[in-house]
């Protein structure tokens, strides 16, 4: 392969997850997603792997924790309305504390929808999305080169943490053609002593369920649970902090929708509006020391997303609503506009003068 | 250029072949009337000739292509109208079709008559930045996938070795060994080196049949 290659961003996670060791994939094609599943069936049968379309989406997250269970890198992949269906599944991971890597690439809804980008499965992915007290690690790529980047990460964090991370995109940064360099460190994947691999007759045989009888032990497990959550919320969250030093219009963006924003930022602080920019790369745990770094300095913040406003619960949250915060979107398959952002901090700026 | 009847443009999955399509189907309307682009794409709902209808009206071009492209029904249709690129003989068409295999199967309903008149060329577009299609045996493998989905052969190749927006000259001059190489194993000639128009601008006198393209809008 060439230093560089050009890869729709779909396809840069296929690669990236081969590359981390992944030799196990389950699927079922929808648009705007299918990439990674073509992708894989391509590859995986050269390399010793497992490719399988599965009969449906429940099935292949089913198949997911069957794999998980016996301790190898495992993955699926799909678009919201199939995320819909593989929610019962993430929650059974969630339950037997199964790491597993789970891509959702957003297209609109709610129900069918349509088949452009969206960013309005954020409350689905962020709150966990089946049922239970549960989270999973969520992952905010925003080029097809973090498309790479953050499977790898998704695959190390699950791995450690014992949970299900999702890599949360949209149908423009799946499409959408850049080039990638795959010059990564790929570190080992770690033992796991809980996987159900046989016991060899030297040990007490393990067990994967998410069945707990005991309401006792139930509640313990999870309480444990929230413990670790605890943990990665103080030592995983990520985030880009743009012109931010001395912003008083700061825009919340993710995704493909920083992209345009930090545009809209460029040609803002062009016409000397102090606007900067903060965009979360980790959705769950929430950027939110990030966040409360500006609430001296911020006169108003602006959530852009591609979704009637599900971030933006998050930004008042972090920034306990000292700042004003607006949103500015568009939904239903339609991404805003630089100019659209740009008039929004706009106005900010002249309100915040005033 | 020198084109015959119908021009097929087949390849790997995000070889470039739409954005070929488009600047050919505008060249080829320089020097014949009755110009038709025709839209066999039935694998990539997201990305097609339609985005350039306006372009195509502008320069009397004809479109051929699925009344369900960018309805955001995500139909695997072909159009009706297909049925001209064949039948209409005073009809020069580019003909996009669907990447890999996959999308050359779309043709088998075609081929007969394609065969039958033998006034077509068949080209395979190459990349050699795409990861599937790294080298020329690999190469190789897609183009004969695409033949026998086809059921025609292909007759030159088309070398549109790029990295998108960071495309710098050498990238285009680093590719010319592996499309030697795809020559030598399958005997087909070079027929066009394309390039976005500011690289092709450094290329002149470099490159052998360079075809400088404009490209149709990416997103930020």
């Amino acid at each position: 392969m060439a230093d560089k290659v050009l890869m729709k961003g779909n396809e840069a996670i296929a690669e990236a997850a081969i590359l981390a060791g992944c030799r196990h994939y389950f699927g079922y094609p929808i648009t705007p997603q299918t990439e990674i599943a073509a992708y894989m069936a391509k590859r995986m049968p050269k390399i010793g792997g497992t490719f399988l379309q599965a009969e449906s989406e429940i099935a292949a997250i089913n198949m997911v924790y069957g794999v998980s269970s016996a301790g190898k890198r495992v993955m699926t992949s799909s678009s919201s309305p199939g995320i819909s269906l593989k929610s019962e599944g993430i929650s059974y991971l969630a339950g037997a504390d199964l790491p597993a890597l789970v891509v959702n690439c957003q297209r609109g809804g709610p129900g069918l929808g349509g088949i452009q980008p969206s960013q309005s499965d954020y409350f689905q992915a962020t709150r966990g999305g089946g049922h239970g007290d549960y989270h999973m690690i969520v992952l905010a790529p925003a080029s097809v080169q973090e498309m790479a980047q953050l499977t790898i990460r998704g695959f190390e964090l699950a791995d450690e943490y014992r949970m299900t991370s999702m890599i949360l995109a949209d149908g423009t940064i799946g499409q959408m053609m850049e080039p990638v360099s795959f010059d990564f460190e790929i570190k080992e994947a770690p033992e796991k002593p809980w996987a159900t691999t046989g016991t060899g007759m030297k040990r007490k045989h393990n067990v994967v369920n998410s069945l707990y009888l005991s309401p006792e032990v139930l509640e313990i497990k999870n309480i444990e649970r929230y413990e670790k959550y605890a943990k990665i919320a103080e030592k995983e969250a990520l985030a880009e902090e743009y012109m931010l030093d001395d912003a008083e219009i700061v825009i919340a963006a993710f995704g493909i929708a920083a992209r345009v924003a930090k545009n809209a930022v460029n040609a803002a602080r062009a016409e000397g509006i102090k606007a900067g920019l903060i965009r979360p790369i980790t959705l769950w745990p929430f950027p939110e020391k990030t966040f409360k770094k500006v609430i001296g300095t911020a006169k108003q913040i602006i959530s852009v997303e591609l979704s009637m406003g599900q971030m933006i619960e998050d930004v008042k949250l972090a920034t306990e609503c000292k700042v004003p915060v607006s949103l500015c979107y568009r939904v239903g398959g339609m991404i805003p506009s630089p100019e659209q952002v740009y008039a929004a901090i706009k106005e900010a700026a002249e309100k915040a003068g005033e | 250029m020198n084109y015959k009847r119908i021009t097929l443009l087949c390849g790997h999955y995000g070889s470039g072949k739409t954005n070929i399509a488009v600047n050919m189907a505008l060249d080829l309307r320089k020097q014949y009337e009755n110009v038709a682009v025709a839209d066999l794409d039935i694998v990539n709902p997201y990305f097609r000739t339609k985005d350039s209808s306006r372009e195509f009206d502008e320069a009397g071009i004809r479109l051929i292509v699925s009344e369900y492209a960018n309805s955001n029904l995500d139909i695997p249709a072909l159009p009706q109208e297909m049925y001209a690129i064949v039948d209409d003989r005073s009809l020069m068409s580019i003909v996009d079709v669907g990447g890999d295999d996959r999308g050359a199967y779309a043709l088998g309903r075609l081929s007969p008559a394609i065969r039958e008149e033998n006034n077509y060329d068949m080209f395979l577009v190459v990349n050699r930045f795409r990861p599937l299609t790294p080298d020329a045996v690999s190469t190789v493998e897609v183009l004969r996938e695409i033949e026998t989905a086809a059921s025609l052969k292909f007759s030159g190749i088309i070398n549109n070795s790029n990295l998108g927006a960071e495309t710098v000259p050498e990238d285009v001059l680093s590719s010319e060994q592996y499309v030697r190489e795809i020559t030598e194993l399958t005997g087909l000639p070079l027929v066009l080196t394309t390039a976005e128009e500011s690289v092709a601008a450094a290329l002149y006198g470099k490159v052998s049949n360079l075809f400088p393209m404009h490209l149709q809008k990416r997103p930020v």
